[in-house]
This record gives structure tokens, C-alpha cells and sequence, in this order.
């Protein structure tokens, strides 16, 4: 690719849009992963007497819950991210390919 | 071939032959398990089948490495799950949660939360830059020589510590299950893998770890359901029985004293995450899909599977907490002569293995026997073939060719000996660390991945400034400095060398290791001014639209 190619690249409207909303979408669901995670792991750390309060007469521990949860975020925060790339950003990178023509 | 997996396959039925024949002598200890030994030829049967079909398939060094490039966003997520679902993480994590109870949660939560964090950031820049190995996309603007070393390094190193907790948990399972020699498993194991990986190649290894996961995934169903169905479907129930049973009581509804300080915490979780992000073997497998739009849909389907499969084996760990540990049918009595409390035959490990026949009878726990086996198969042939990818696309068509035309046909060849000499080298490995204590090795092999491999890779996508001098000498010091508190860790300086006191306190040294990688990948980057730096940095504009529209990646071959 030459210098030239890259700049028409770099200048195109529509990726400009792909990257930026792309890379803004991709870096929210990482850091909401991240902050679930990292904050269950702190309160292992600091509090883990948290995790093993009751949640009623039985034995149950909100701990249980809070796991599971965690797991089904995972898998959710995935679904959410597929969605809207192989539709609105495949869509998006299809229209920047054929702008480009014979670069791409 | 056709003959050769002739020969194999009658050399299956022999040993199977030989072990009924040896198991006579000792049958107070292990009944000869029928149904195990029959399902278990049917999986090999099938699966040399498929090799024998793949290998009609596996022309190009494409087909082999990457199946052609042709294997859908489903199944390749169902092969992605089946490479993470090892016998490790089957029998390891209900074998912990049927020890300790909740600690064994947090183990499967940080194997799973990094997969959404892979799928965001890295699936489709993966499939977009690379060709068969991470390292052509950590080497893509870099200089290809050193680059390419060290993670061809940073790759066999996984793979080989990889290799020896599957080999040693393949000996120590069969023996038990099956009543064969340690030795005559590991050596079975060693000649099954080389076969499905030399011949049938990416193809063979993707359908042997589909169909893997299938049983795992059924098997792992019916025994929760199972467990469920005694407490009428009820959690609170489960538990209440369970925690009536286990010596710890109501402390195993929380964590315990698995992860017992801040730093050990935050230091597991981040070798969890980013190891999963450097392993060579799940890498390799976003080569094998046509576009980013099915590398995607990879991810999402195996975080499902993963994610499923954790929720059962926490299930399926209190199951045999309530059915195992007070059941004398499975206590070891020799042990507890010795030891005293209620040792389970074969160790907490084969607490799932034990559930299965308390829940299935002889006929399942064959079932899932035979299912353990399969999936330390599947598993070591991935990882041979990864291991064997970076030797022959890496270090000989790419370092020792110095990047010149490399012939394919004799590319292939040096990745089948490489996939022949690595069978061997873990089956001398299995072998000799049979009696040792492994407890390190799959730590230390996340700890390298997270360390050496994952900082390399991320920064060579993400950041511009990186230079060849930095992700060198940040890259080596990353594994250098995981290897060294690994062994100056409680685990090997103590446990192992019997010394009093660990010289570095910490059981995951991920936290020090990363940032170390990190910290000096970003120092010796931004310091180098040399003409060469200035060049890879200006390469980066053409490379991240590469990474960012897939324009002028790798498709998928046309057959």
C-alpha cells in the first residue's frame, strides 16, 4: 500500500466512522468486562466473607448468584458485541471496500 | 495410510485385549470396565476415520495448518470450546469445586472472562492480519527473524508444558480407568495424537475436537441433570445436602483458602485473561475461518459452550460432594489407613469420574471414562499441532530460510517431523515426570503465554511505536522473569526442592511477569531511534487498516 492509498484510506469518511465507533464499541464492552470481573476478584481479595453472606434461612450465599451472573455477562457482553459487528460494521466495511475500489 | 490406520487400529484392539488380560490380577482394586474400553475404540475408530478423510482433504500447507481456511464461525467455536475444555479443566475444576466448593467458581470465571475481552479486541485483527501462526501477525512490520524466535520460543514452551499435564493426567486416568500401564497410555496417546496430526492435519484435529466437545458437553449435561433431579430440581436443596456432607460445611459457599491474599487474586486473574489470550493452540484456530465475520461468531459460540460447561461442573463437583465423599464404594482404604478422612480413589481429580458411576452405573461411567480420554486426545493434538506450526512456518520457513521461497511441499514435511518429534518428546516427558509434581506446569504455561507471547502480540496490533528491539528483549525479559518466580515460587523452591521458605512469596507471578513484558516492551521501544525503528513504526498506518477492513487478508481456499 502506498503512502498515497494509506492518506485516501485515512481520509474516507465511512472509515473514519467504522474505526472510531468500532474501536469506542469494542473498548466499552472490554472495560465493562473487565470492571465486573476485576471487582469480583477485589472483594475475593479484601472482602471474601462478602461472598458467603446469606441470602436466606438455607445455606445459599449471594456468592452463588454473583458467579453465575458473571458468566452470563460474559456470554451477553459477547452476543451484544456480534450483533452489532457482523451487521452495522460488516455493513460499514462492505461500503468503505467498494468506495475504494482498487485499493481494496 | 489406509493400511497404517489398519495396523493402528488393530494394535488398539490388541492393547485393549492386554488389558483385560492384565487388569485379572488385580481386580479387587479396578474392575475391568467393558463399556469403557468399547466406547473408547469407537471414538478412536471414528476419529481415525476422519483422519483417514481428512488426509484425502490436506493438500496444501493451507489445509494443514489452517483446514483450508474453510471451517465455519460454529465449528469452529465448538473446536475453540473443546481446545479449552481440557480433561484439565473437566476434571481439575470438579475435582476443586468437589475439594473446596465456591473456590472452584472463581477458577472457571477467569478462564472464561477473557474470552468476550479476546473477542472484542483481538479476534478479528487476528484473522484479518494473520496467516497460519499468532507470529505472523507479531512479526507483520516487525523484522521477521527475532520476532518470529521468540515466539516460536514463547509457543513451544506452552506447548510442551501443555504436553506433559495432559500426558501425565492421560497416564495417571487410563491406568486407572482402564487398568493399563502408565507407560503403554502415555505411549498410546503419543502415537494417536501423531497420527491425527501428521495426516489429517488442522482438519482431522478440528473434527476430533468437535466431536470431543459434543460428548463432554452431553456427557457433563447428563450427569447435572442427573444430580439435579435428585434434589427435584432445586440448587437450595443441592447445596443444604451438600453442605451437610462436606467436612467444611457452610464455609464451602464461599471463597476459601484457594486465593488467600490480594496479590495472589489479582495476580490469578490476570494470568487467566491474558494467558488465554497467548495460547498458540487457540490462536492458531482463528486461521481456520474464512472472514472476521466468522471469527467472530467463533468466539461467541465458545464462550457459550465454555461458559455452559463451567455452570455444569460446578453442578457436577457438588453432585460429588453429596454422592462421592461419603460413599465407601469409592474410598480409598489404603490411604486412609495412612492419612485418615475420606480420600476418594485416584485423588479429588476423579471425583467427576467416580459421580459418574454413582450416577450412571458401570455403562456411564465408561461413557465418560472414555469421553475423559477423547478429550486429552483432542487436546494434545491442537497443542502438537501449534507446537509444530512454529517450528516448521516460524523457526525453518521463516528464520532459518531467513524468509526466502520456501518450497510448501517441504514446509509440510518439516511440520509432520516436527509433529513426530514432539509426539515423542511428550511421551519421554510423560514418561519421566510421572512421579513429579506437575501442579506448576499448566501455571507455569499460562504464565509464559500471558507474559511472553500476549504483550508481543497485543502491542505489535495496538501501538505504533513498537520496535523489533522492543518486543524482543520486553517479550524475553516477560518469560524470563515468569520461568524464574515460577521456580523461586512456594510451588517448585519448596514443594519440589524442599526448601523452607519461598525466595518470591506469590503462586502466580502473572501480576510481576506482565508488567515486566509490558514495561520493558514500551521502554526499549521508545528509546530506539534506530533507521529500522523508524521504518516499522511508519509500516503501522498500512498495517492497522489491514487489521481494521481485512483488505488484502488471507481467504479461504477454493475447494
Amino acid at each position: 500500500m502506498t503512502q498515497e492509498q494509506i492518506e485516501q484510506v485515512k481520509n474516507n469518511p465511512k472509515y473514519q466512522k467504522l474505526v472510531t465507533e468500532r474501536s469506542k464499541f469494542a473498548w466499552t464492552l472490554s472495560i465493562i468486562m473487565l470492571v465486573v470481573y476485576y471487582a469480583f476478584i477485589m472483594i475475593i481479595a479484601f472482602d471474601p466473607s462478602f461472598l458467603g453472606t446469606k441470602m436466606g434461612d438455607g445455606v445459599m450465599t449471594i456468592g452463588i448468584p454473583i458467579g453465575i451472573v458473571i458468566i452470563f455477562i460474559a456470554f451477553i457482553l459477547a452476543g451484544i458485541y456480534v450483533k452489532r459487528a457482523n451487521g452495522e460494521f460488516d455493513q460499514l466495511t462492505k461500503e468503505v471496500r467498494e468506495e475504494l475500489g482498487d485499493i481494496a | 495410510m489406509k493400511k497404517l490406520l489398519l495396523i493402528v487400529s488393530a494394535l488398539l484392539f490388541s492393547v485393549a485385549a492386554v488389558a483385560s488380560g492384565t487388569i485379572e490380577g488385580e481386580i479387587e482394586k479396578q474392575p475391568l470396565n467393558v463399556s469403557a474400553i468399547i466406547m473408547f475404540i469407537i471414538f478412536v475408530s471414528g476419529t481415525l476415520g476422519i483422519t483417514y478423510w481428512a488426509a484425502k482433504r490436506t493438500k496444501t500447507a493451507k489445509d494443514f495448518y489452517t483446514a483450508g481456511g474453510g471451517i465455519t464461525g460454529f465449528q469452529n467455536g465448538m473446536a475453540i470450546a473443546g481446545d479449552y475444555m481440557s480433561a484439565a479443566s473437566f476434571l481439575g475444576i470438579s475435582g476443586l469445586v468437589y475439594l473446596a466448593g465456591y473456590d472452584g467458581l472463581i477458577y472457571s470465571i477467569g478462564f472464561l472472562v477473557g474470552w468476550p475481552v479476546i473477542l472484542f479486541l483481538i479476534s478479528e485483527r487476528l484473522r484479518n492480519l494473520g496467516k497460519y501462526t499468532f507470529a505472523d501477525v507479531a512479526a507483520y512490520r516487525l523484522k521477521q527473524a527475532p520476532i518470529r524466535t521468540l515466539a516460536a520460543f514463547g509457543s513451544i514452551a506452552t506447548v510442551i508444558l501443555y504436553l506433559i499435564a495432559q500426558m501425565v493426567g492421560a497416564g495417571k486416568l487410563i491406568q486407572l480407568l482402564f487398568g493399563l500401564p502408565y507407560e503403554v497410555a502415555v505411549v498410546l496417546v503419543g502415537i494417536l495424537m501423531i497420527l491425527y496430526v501428521t495426516f489429517g492435519g488442522m482438519l482431522a484435529t478440528t473434527w476430533v475436537q468437535i466431536i470431543k466437545a459434543i460428548l463432554l458437553l452431553s456427557g457433563a449435561t447428563f450427569m447435572a441433570i442427573a444430580v439435579m433431579s435428585h434434589f427435584g430440581f432445586s440448587l437450595e436443596a443441592m447445596f443444604a445436602a451438600a453442605v451437610e456432607a462436606h467436612p467444611k460445611h457452610q464455609a464451602i459457599m464461599a471463597p476459601g483458602g484457594l486465593v488467600s491474599d490480594p496479590i495472589s487474586a489479582i495476580s490469578l486473574g490476570i494470568a487467566l485473561m491474558f494467558g488465554t489470550a497467548g495460547l498458540p493452540h487457540i490462536l492458531m484456530r482463528f486461521f481456520t475461518v474464512s472472514d472476521a465475520k466468522e471469527a467472530r461468531k467463533s468466539v461467541f459460540y465458545a464462550t457459550g459452550f465454555i461458559g455452559y460447561f463451567y455452570i455444569l461442573t460446578f453442578i457436577i463437583g457438588f453432585g460429588a460432594i453429596i454422592m462421592v465423599l461419603n460413599n465407601p464404594e469409592y474410598l480409598d482404604l489404603a490411604k486412609q489407613a495412612i492419612n485418615g478422612g475420606s480420600p476418594i480413589l485416584g485423588g479429588k481429580n476423579m471425583a467427576a469420574i467416580h459421580l459418574s458411576h454413582a450416577v450412571g452405573g458401570n455403562f456411564f461411567l465408561g461413557f465418560i471414562s472414555a469421553v475423559a480420554f477423547a478429550t486429552i486426545l483432542a487436546v494434545v493434538s491442537g497443542l502438537t499441532l501449534a507446537g509444530a506450526s512454529a517450528i516448521s512456518h516460524d523457526l525453518y520457513a521463516n528464520v532459518f530460510n531467513k524468509g526466502g521461497e520456501v518450497d510448501e511441499a517441504k514446509e509440510m514435511r518439516v511440520s509432520k517431523y516436527a509433529t513426530i518429534a514432539l509426539g515423542i518428546i511428550a511421551i519421554i516427558l510423560g514418561i519421566a515426570f510421572e512421579k513429579q509434581n506437575i501442579a506448576f506446569v499448566v501455571g507455569l504455561a499460562f504464565a509464559i503465554a500471558a507474559s511472553a507471547n500476549f504483550p508481543v502480540l497485543f502491542l505489535s496490533m495496538f501501538w505504533s511505536k513498537l520496535t523489533t528491539r522492543g518486543a524482543v528483549l520486553g517479550g524475553s525479559l516477560g518469560l524470563a522473569t515468569a520461568v524464574m518466580l515460577v521456580i523461586l515460587g512456594p510451588i517448585v523452591w519448596v514443594q519440589i526442592f524442599g526448601n523452607e521458605t519461598a525466595i518470591f512469596p506469590y503462586k502466580y507471578p502473572a501480576l510481576f511477569s506482565v508488567t515486566v513484558a509490558f514495561v520493558g516492551i514500551w521502554f526499549f521501544s521508545i528509546t530506539d531511534n534506530s533507521e529500522n525503528a523508524k521504518k516499522e513504526r511508519a509500516l503501522f498506518e498500512a498495517q492497522d487498516i489491514r487489521s481494521q477492513t481485512g483488505i488484502g487478508a488471507e481467504g479461504a481456499s477454493e475447494h
